[in-house]
């Protein structure tokens, strides 16, 4: 098995030292970060997604995934940048204004970075300016907004309503998610996209990404 | 929402419709009253009975560091229905029409409550998501909310077992209904169209910050591990209430049909 698949393999069992130091390995190697990246990293935590998905592995083992994906990243992120390689894309996230339940949100972090995206994390009771702000200053293509109570559910129309009225809507994307929500409340409201767990979430925001 | 709570008060301050006032009164849980039982905790994440032995292994860990972190205290306060009526008014952000609208004035008895299992859990949960422990960190936060519903079930369960047989003082004030008879439920701000800012009402009336919780500007709770609101007692019929109500729509459990029914 080469250096990349055991990086795949190594990750999907969530053995984040041990992605870590092949990772390592792999880059002293000369092997290219972008194919670490891709056929490394990337075709693992697929291949994580994908057994979430047939309900084969449980939500631990996917965070266990994600953390060796982080560990593999930390080691790859400052080639990638220093070759101007791209990410996968860009997302800024939080939870919307009046709600401080963070769990769904982090959980969603976890799982795009796992993916491959960058994530700005803008935390909990996030006022929907901050939403539209972030996401003009960093250059990020979605804003993905979590709630959990039915009263802060409202302030996602309010990031939808704001990225329309500056003419940011076309641009910037839009994914919300949380226990009261739902994907007619999205369309309410004007949302592009709705997400009902972290996988899908991830799911819907390279949907988003390739519509583009 | 109109009437006269029935019973008297206790201390010596007055009530906003001239009776005594009840003063607020501390709750205290033992930690070992509210950690969950296991099964709870993975229902609660969403895993099954038997999730494996590495998640198993997490999970343990899970319950040690909620053991070591727990710091559960509850706080309560009998109120007279024009006090709650008042509080419950807020700042006027409610539904037009809302479940509490017509249970509050149906109870026997209105009180109260916050509870919480202490600043220590949220900050551990913090900082396993910092250190990158997000399985560890997800399953502590599953048996904290778990153990959080159960603190709130321990205040709820000292006033049911004191409003069912009180002091001899209210005794003759208020002739008990055995247990079978009422139903005691509890109710907060953020659900079923009693808006978040009716918080700040209610802080104000039951000073939680006794036991350490505190009123964000954005009218949630710190530490977020807490639940407040109003524990109703009285015949089990007044909480069966429609679930037809504009904000029903987006609730996907419709969870108070079985709480109604005592399931």
């Amino acid at each position: 098995m080469g250096l990349l698949e055991r990086i795949a393999e190594t990750l999907q069992a969530g053995e984040d030292e041990q992605v870590g130091d092949l990772t390592r390995q792999a880059i002293a190697a000369g092997l290219a970060p972008k194919e670490i990246l891709d056929r490394g990293l990337i075709a693992g935590m697929n291949a994580v997604g994908e057994k979430f998905r047939c309900h084969e592995i449980f939500l631990p083992d996917v965070l266990l995934a994600a953390k060796a994906m982080i560990a593999g990243m930390n080691e790859l992120k400052p080639l990638l940048v220093r070759e101007g390689i791209p990410l996968i894309g860009r997302v800024v996230l939080g939870t919307v204004r009046g709600d401080l339940h963070d769990i769904g949100k982090n959980l969603v972090a976890v799982m795009l970075r796992g993916a491959g995206f960058e994530v700005i994390d803008l935390g909990n009771d996030v006022a929907p300016d901050r939403f539209v702000a972030a996401a003009e200053e960093s250059g990020a293509r979605v804003i993905g907004m979590s709630a959990l109570l039915t009263t802060t559910m409202p302030a996602m129309q309010e990031v939808t309503r704001l990225l329309q009225e500056r003419g940011l809507a076309s641009r910037v994307r839009t994914i919300i998610g949380g226990a009261p929500v739902s994907a007619d409340f999205a369309r309410q409201i004007g949302a592009d996209a709705y997400a009902y767990d972290g996988a899908n979430a991830v799911e819907r925001v390279k949907a988003l990404m390739a519509a583009e | 929402m109109t009437g006269a709570a029935r019973g008297g008060g206790r201390g010596g301050e007055r009530g906003d419709d001239g009776r005594a006032a009840w003063a607020s009164e501390r709750v205290a849980i033992a930690a070992g009253r509210v950690v969950p039982p296991r099964a709870d905790v993975l229902r609660c994440a969403g895993l099954p009975s038997d999730p494996g032995g590495r998640t198993s292994a997490i999970l343990e860990r899970a319950f040690e560091l909620l053991a070591s972190a727990l710091q559960p205290a509850g706080i309560l306060r009998e109120v007279s229905l024009p006090e709650f009526a008042r509080i419950y008014a807020g700042e006027g952000r409610n539904a037009p029409a809302t479940p509490l609208d017509t249970i509050a004035p149906r109870a026997e008895r209105l009180a109260l409550f916050a509870a919480t299992t202490g600043r220590a859990v949220s900050e551990t949960i913090a900082a396993r998501f910092a250190a990158n422990d997000f399985a560890l960190a997800t399953l502590l936060d599953a048996a904290a909310s778990a153990a959080t519903e159960r603190a709130a079930d321990a205040v709820q369960e000292f006033w049911a077992a004191r409003i069912h047989a009180p002091a001899l003082t209210d005794r003759a004030a208020r002739p008990t209904r055995s247990p079978d008879e009422r139903r005691v439920l509890r109710y907060s701000p953020g659900y079923c169209g009693w808006d978040l800012t009716g918080q700040r009402a209610l802080f104000a009336a039951l000073a939680p910050e006794a036991i350490g919780i505190h009123l964000r500007e954005s009218c949630l709770m710190e530490p977020l591990k807490s639940i407040s609101g109003v524990i109703v007692a009285g015949p089990p019929e007044i909480h069966v209430c429609a679930d037809d109500f504009a904000f029903c729509r987006d609730c996907r459990t419709h969870g108070c049909r079985e709480r109604a029914r005592g399931c």
